[in-house]
């Protein structure tokens, strides 16, 4: 049954307004003036010479890189931050345990960019604190991957897992102890519980949160950007080089061909997310 | 200047349409209803010397009245810019704004074209010259009082572009932690095991270029060749000497980049941190490199960004440059003159060979070079 409309009119499309105001001046219009720029040159004339920079192989490269970049911090960050998130909901629903790992992860989930990278130097770089103190006891724990693709997955993970947490435990909540209880009277094993019941019902949210978390990497810019200077490996750090170098000029529109591409990326992403999220609706409805 | 300006890790969905939002943003904010120089200070906003905008005093004057000056990407470490900037504001009682203090000098340009017309927008820059070269038409023309004292070289005739002050390109390193570097082939040694840094990514930042080419001179190339210095920098990735970590003066002190390819005045100021750390200027590839200086030409205070430029370049500023390590401009007619501090001449790392510095042609050349081939070799 579809609830009945209470309130509104004519007029109820107006409160939506400052809204959708706020999505045009900050996404809708950026995002135009990307597709624009991507097609024009420094004199606003249309060109595909930007367009021609994405099959660049440097270029090729960094979204390779990018991709499996966010791939691997996103399924690191899914599945250790799902088994976290199960812990977490195990417990007393307004239990110490949960409230201080949601109040943790809310800040830890948010914490990246150049504090992040320097927490990471300061610790196991060259000359890092656990570096300098495993070297007394002998493994050498760096040998410069903190500053390569591995390093970034490492350093992802850290904002990815409590990202999951946040993100998957609704979705625990709404397993209900009563399909438990349901199948454990009809004769079921945990086990069985677990493979027939649990997992089928969870899929859906856990690969929607695992798009999500994919998204979250592959537009994180400014840790990377802090950890590693050279050869601008990942997509966000080409178009950095495009905007900011002062070294090859006039390049800007050319990161806009490169942000172009990243969206269709991220579009792509979002319509499975989208899709997935459909079906998870429909099964915890 | 620095090539690293890291916002915070959000969305580069937003940052990479930043450009795009600037100018919405800045299309938001109410028009520049007139020249607000032609409002605040007279005919400061046009003047091309003190003289023209009615002498020194009526210059000081007119820079008072606007009480402020935007500055824009000059780290306080870098040249010694940060006394620089407290004693002018001392002297003359204006406030100095500074903005992005680690941006480079193409973001220089990037806030001039987006905040054009805003009371936000710098008044002053002090950009690489391959950056002051493409943009002129953004520049005023400025003489200052100590204008002859400048080589012709080192200025555009009619004052758009001063260059302002330079060194050489070094090795800085840590000697507690190394043996004394007499070569840039030193660097090769098992010794330097994830230690030599870049300042930046030559394909972005000035200063990495030139460590690019001061090491392909080192290596037998040429100003008109970098390939060597290409590949001195892939046989270190490949023997795990090079890191790619930005150098900052934070990764130097915690020691995270022991080596670093830098300007020896950048280079020079470490030692405050990490007394142990010295300056090498290679003798057979002494590659030098100035800055220069430029006014917006729509500078929102202009009167104030003329009398910024009289203190750069009064021996006050050119010494306080000195002071941190840079070569100011004007340091041969100082020295002739004896104006020049003595004890900070003396301390700057000592330079045995013959200055070479690349021409705007081995630039292009270079960049060239760079673009199509550092990324294969150091990624």
């Amino acid at each position: 049954m579809s609830p009945r409309r209470v309130t509104g009119g004519r007029l109820a499309w107006l409160g939506s307004l400052p809204f959708l105001a706020y999505v045009g001046l900050f996404l809708l219009a950026p995002t135009v003036i990307v597709a624009v720029g991507a097609f024009t040159d420094v004199a606003n004339r249309p060109t595909l010479a930007n367009i021609r920079v994405l099959g660049q192989r440097t270029v090729l490269d960094s979204f390779v890189d990018s991709i499996a970049l966010s791939a691997a911090s996103a399924v690191i960050g899914a599945v250790l931050g799902a088994v976290l998130a199960w812990v977490v909901v195990t417990g007393n629903p307004d239990g110490v345990l949960r409230r201080a790992a949601t109040a943790v992860c809310g800040v830890l989930a948010q914490f990246g960019g150049v504090t992040l990278a320097f927490a990471f130097i300061a610790s196991i770089g060259n000359q890092g604190l656990l570096t300098l103190a495993l070297d007394q006891v002998g493994p050498r724990l760096s040998t410069g991957w903190l500053y390569e693709l591995p390093g970034l997955v490492l350093v992802y993970s850290y904002f990815q897992i409590p990202l999951m947490v946040l993100v998957f435990l609704p979705a625990l909540d709404g397993v209900r102890p009563q399909w438990r209880e349901a199948a454990e009277t009809l004769g079921g094993s945990s086990w069985q519980y677990f493979r027939h019941v649990a997992v089928p019902l969870l899929t859906p949210a856990f690969l929607g949160a695992l798009l999500l978390l994919f998204a979250n990497a592959f537009a994180a810019y400014a840790t990377a950007a802090a950890l590693i200077s050279q050869g601008a490996i990942i997509a966000p750090l080409q178009i950095r080089t495009a905007l900011t170098s002062e070294v090859l000029l006039g390049q800007a529109n050319a990161g806009k061909a490169i942000a172009l591409g990243m969206i269709l990326v991220v579009a792509v992403a979002m319509t499975l997310y989208a899709l997935v999220q459909r079906r998870s609706a429909r099964w915890l409805r | 200047m620095d090539a690293s300006s890291p916002r915070s890790r959000r969305q580069v969905l937003t940052a990479l349409a930043g450009a795009g939002s600037f100018a919405l943003l800045a299309a938001c904010s109410p028009p520049p209803s007139s020249s607000p120089a032609a409002s605040s200070s007279g005919s400061a906003g046009a003047a091309t010397s003190a003289e023209e905008a009615g002498g020194m005093d009526a210059l000081v004057k007119a820079a008072k009245a606007e009480g402020q000056l935007n500055v824009i990407a000059l780290p306080p470490d870098w040249a010694n810019y940060g006394e620089m900037i407290s004693a002018f504001s001392a002297k003359y009682g204006i406030k100095v704004n500074s903005a992005t203090p680690d941006g480079s000098s193409q973001d220089e340009i990037n806030a001039v074209n987006q905040l054009k017309g805003t009371s936000r927008a710098p008044d002053v820059l002090d950009i690489g010259m391959s950056v002051a070269l493409a943009n002129t038409s953004l520049f005023a023309p400025y003489k200052t009082a100590t204008w002859a004292d400048i080589p012709d070289a080192q200025k555009e005739p009619s004052g758009l572009w001063v260059q302002d002050y330079g060194g050489y390109m070094s090795v800085g390193y840590d000697s507690s932690k190394f043996p004394e570097v007499k070569a840039v082939s030193d660097l090769t040694a098992a010794a330097f095991k994830n230690s030599v840094a870049l300042n930046g990514d030559p394909t972005q930042a000035n200063a990495a270029l030139n460590g690019v080419v001061m090491a392909s001179l080192a290596n037998g190339g040429s100003l008109d060749d970098v390939s060597e210095g290409v590949e001195f920098f892939k046989g270190l990735k490949g023997s795990g000497n090079f890191i790619p970590v930005q150098a900052t003066s934070a990764t130097v002190k915690s020691g995270e980049t022991p080596v670093v390819f830098d300007w020896d005045y950048l280079a020079a100021a470490n030692a405050k941190e990490v007394p142990t750390w010295k300056v090498f200027v290679p003798a057979d590839a002494t590659l030098g490199g100035y800055y220069a200086q430029a006014i917006n030409k729509q500078a929102p205070n202009p009167a104030a960004a003329r009398l910024w430029q009289e203190f750069l370049y009064s021996d006050e500023g050119q010494n306080t440059y000195l002071k941190g390590g840079a070569r100011p401009v004007r340091m041969d007619a100082m020295t002739t003159a004896g104006t020049v501090d003595a004890t900070a001449a003396a301390a700057l790392p000592p330079v045995t060979g013959t200055p070479v510095f690349l021409s705007e042609d081995q630039a292009t050349k270079a960049k060239a070079a760079l673009a199509s081939t550092w990324a294969g070799a150091i990624g």
